[in-house]
């Protein structure tokens, strides 16, 4: 008799069974190959650069190269740690943080709001339109990717400047005498949000919508439902996982924002993400700068442990 | 099919002086050029069931869904109660139904399903629950009242979803497919607890099937619907034993059609002459034909006779060979090809346990009694 020896699950990994082995050895097999790659991807790209400015938050600031003192040292056998804490007191000391933290929470959660009153209807009519128009229609909002996202914040200025395309329309039809003031307010900070976060909240809602079963629909009038009754009753909830779905894709970004806030609005839109930049670059402060970073991360924890606990119960539903 | 039914007794359709509940004048349902529903007629009384029976495509599920109000007809009325029910949309109709996929709400329990029509109404909150507590008890659904749909199992979902259509007492309860999702065994109970149900209640019921057993066990009538039309109506006894076309024939039961050519009309009785079946065929009975006119004659398999010997007590019998023997337990079926090459389906009751006089190859008489064929256009 001569059978081959049984070498189990890494005589079929890539590589023959040597490399298997070895990864075998080290407890990844097929399965675990798969998912090593994210996390291996989550290690570097987040988890490495995350300990990188928590470290450098807990610093302190110097006129050096790199701008902050050594968190630890090593001298003559002697390690010594100094972790600098007065940068996160220094944050609740100084209104102006507290104050961005929640002008960027409140307009953020304003633009969301407003991008879920433009974008429900919209995914609601792309999913009930025909079949063969769906995916024309989805196309259509995904369009605006196709050119650059900083271009297209840059192009709202032309249409909201004070000669620009909205004022000189207004005042050639003579409804106003002298231009708007549109540039530069937190109005105009709304609409770029609201502009360029609008297809994230559209395509969770769109996804989720078009799963809803007519028959639900039909099940509610027959019972006796208005249609504004059955929207509240049946389709509203049963849209719940995509509504917080889309909100969340908003408001995420949204807080942390810079572009927009910075080519749209004025100077007293104070943004989380601006006062960030300022810190970094004007101020090169960047154990403050990391340390705002850092709070921020935890303010967002909590919509994005939401966001999980919705998707989980969608899936429980299903 | 429907014994011991004490309200297949009352004939309320054959009383000419009695006004139906349900009024279906001349609907047509066109769908761009695709006519759907095809100038429909039909009058259902109070406390029927009544199956509209059809294969996929014929029209019913569309005809029940202008009943309900989510499709409008091209033209024609639909009267329920003397009240027309044009323009009145379905959350405002007295009519129900129980949709196919149960539909049931899967963010509410099986109470709150069942309370939602009565919410709407607009109800106190006692007497909703007192509603809904009957009605779960009435399908034996107490002990889930908080349960969500996904918890429960086929044959609980279906029962959830007749309490939620029968709560609001509709004057008229739809049944799309009412037991389609449902197996075999489950069904068979299902369907006996259905008519309890229905009779307890005298609910007017009228169900889409596309099942001939569950429309001749359920209902005190059925409309056979094919290409958009009801091609004859009548208690599962008429159909089945009185089918008015070779299709009604052909598709309800199984079914021996011999084509053929009268050759003598009498006043009580013509002779129809086939070629397929290789002898002639005597009808005990005259008809509105003339000589010959081609016809048909159907005849079902329990109705048709085999034996070894000559079947002397009967006029229409021929011969034929034991092609196929299939053993069904009660009974046995048999496939005899006749001496013209015509297979015929022949089906026997084994009314003894050792019934193997007959085998394969064996050559046979089949014949029927004189009242036993229907004759049927061609």
């Amino acid at each position: 008799m001569s059978a081959a020896p049984d070498t189990g699950p890494s005589s079929r990994l890539p590589g023959g069974p040597m490399i298997g082995r070895v990864l075998e050895r080290l407890g990844l097999g097929g399965r675990g190959l798969v998912i090593a790659i994210p996390t291996l991807w989550l290690l570097l790209f987040f988890l490495i650069p995350f300990l990188v400015v928590a470290k450098i938050s807990l610093s302190e600031a110097a006129i050096a190269r790199p701008p902050y003192l050594p968190v630890w040292e090593w001298v003559d056998g002697v390690l010594s740690v100094n972790l600098n804490f007065g940068n996160y007191l220094f944050l609740l000391e100084d209104p102006l943080y507290l104050s961005a933290y929640i002008e960027s929470i409140k307009i953020a959660g304003i633009s969301t709001f407003i991008a879920l009153l433009i974008g429900y209807p919209m995914a609601y009519l792309i999913a009930r339109s025909p079949e063969n128009q769906r995916n024309l229609l989805l196309m259509l909002v995904v369009l605006p990717f196709w050119t650059s996202f900083l271009l297209r914040v840059y192009a709202w200025i032309g249409f909201l400047k004070a000669n620009g395309i909205i004022n000189n329309f207004l005042m050639w039809t003579g409804i106003i005498d002298e231009p708007l003031i549109m540039l530069q307010t937190d109005f105009a900070v709304y609409i770029g949000i609201v502009y360029s976060y609008l297809p994230f909240m559209i395509l969770p809602l769109y996804a989720n919508l078009v799963k809803l079963d007519q028959s639900y629909l039909e099940a509610s009038a027959d019972l006796g439902a208005r249609p504004a009754t059955t929207f509240l009753t049946v389709t509203l909830p049963l849209s719940a996982s995509g509504i917080i779905a889309g909100c969340m894709l908003v408001f995420i970004p949204a807080v942390g924002e810079f572009v927009i806030p910075a080519l749209l609005g004025g100077p007293d839109t104070l943004m989380i993400g601006r006062v960030l930049w300022d810190e970094f670059f004007s101020n090169r402060d960047w154990p403050i700068a990391s340390a705002v970073a850092i709070v921020m991360l935890f303010v967002l924890v909590i919509p994005i442990m939401l966001l999980r606990k919705a998707q989980s119960a969608d899936e429980g539903a299903s | 099919m429907s014994e011991g039914r004490p309200t297949t007794d009352v004939k309320p359709w054959a009383d000419p002086n009695a006004t139906p509940f349900l009024q279906i004048k001349n609907v047509t349902k066109k769908f761009g050029a695709f006519t759907a529903v095809d100038n429909v007629s039909l009058d259902i009384y109070k406390g029927e069931i009544f199956c509209l029976l059809g294969g996929s495509g014929c029209g019913k599920s569309t005809l029940l869904r202008m009943l309900s109000g989510f499709e409008t007809p091209t033209s024609g009325q639909i009267i329920v109660d003397g009240q027309d029910q044009a323009g009145i949309p379905p959350y405002a109709r007295p009519t129900n139904m129980m949709f196919q996929s149960y539909a049931l709400f899967p963010h509410m329990t099986v109470e709150k399903n069942i309370a939602y029509g009565l919410k709407r109404d607009g109800l106190p909150k006692n007497e909703i629950a007192t509603r809904v507590t009957d009605m779960l008890s009435l399908v034996q659904m107490d002990q889930f009242a908080a349960r969500k749909p996904h918890q429960l199992s086929g044959g609980q979902r279906q029962r959830v979803a007749l309490a939620r259509s029968l709560v609001k007492k509709p004057k008229l309860l739809m049944l799309d497919e009412p037991l389609g999702a449902l197996d075999k065994k489950l069904r068979e109970e299902t369907q006996f607890e259905l008519i309890k149900i229905q009779e307890s209640l005298g609910v007017t019921f009228v169900v889409v099937t596309h099942d001939q057993e569950e429309a001749m066990t359920l209902s005190s009538r059925i409309g056979v619907m094919t290409a958009g039309q009801i091609v004859q109506t009548g208690t599962p006894h008429e159909i089945y034993e009185y089918p008015q076309s070779r299709f009604v024939a052909d598709f309800i039961g199984s079914v021996n059609i011999f084509d053929g050519r009268v050759i003598e009309d009498g006043k009580d009785h013509v002779v129809i002459s086939s070629k397929e079946l290789g002898a002639d065929i005597f009808v005990p009975h005259g008809i509105s034909g003339v000589e010959g006119q081609k016809l048909a004659v159907a005849v079902r398999p329990e109705k048709v006779r085999i034996s070894k010997s000559n079947l002397s007590d009967l006029r229409n019998k021929v011969t034929g060979t034991i092609d196929e023997i299939a053993y069904m337990g009660n009974s046995s079926v048999f496939q005899v090809r006749l001496d013209s090459g015509k297979r015929v389906r022949v089906t026997q009751s084994n009314l003894t346990r050792d019934n193997d006089d007959l085998t394969w190859d064996d050559r046979v008489f089949v014949g029927w009694a004189d009242d036993a064929g229907v004759v049927v256009a061609s």
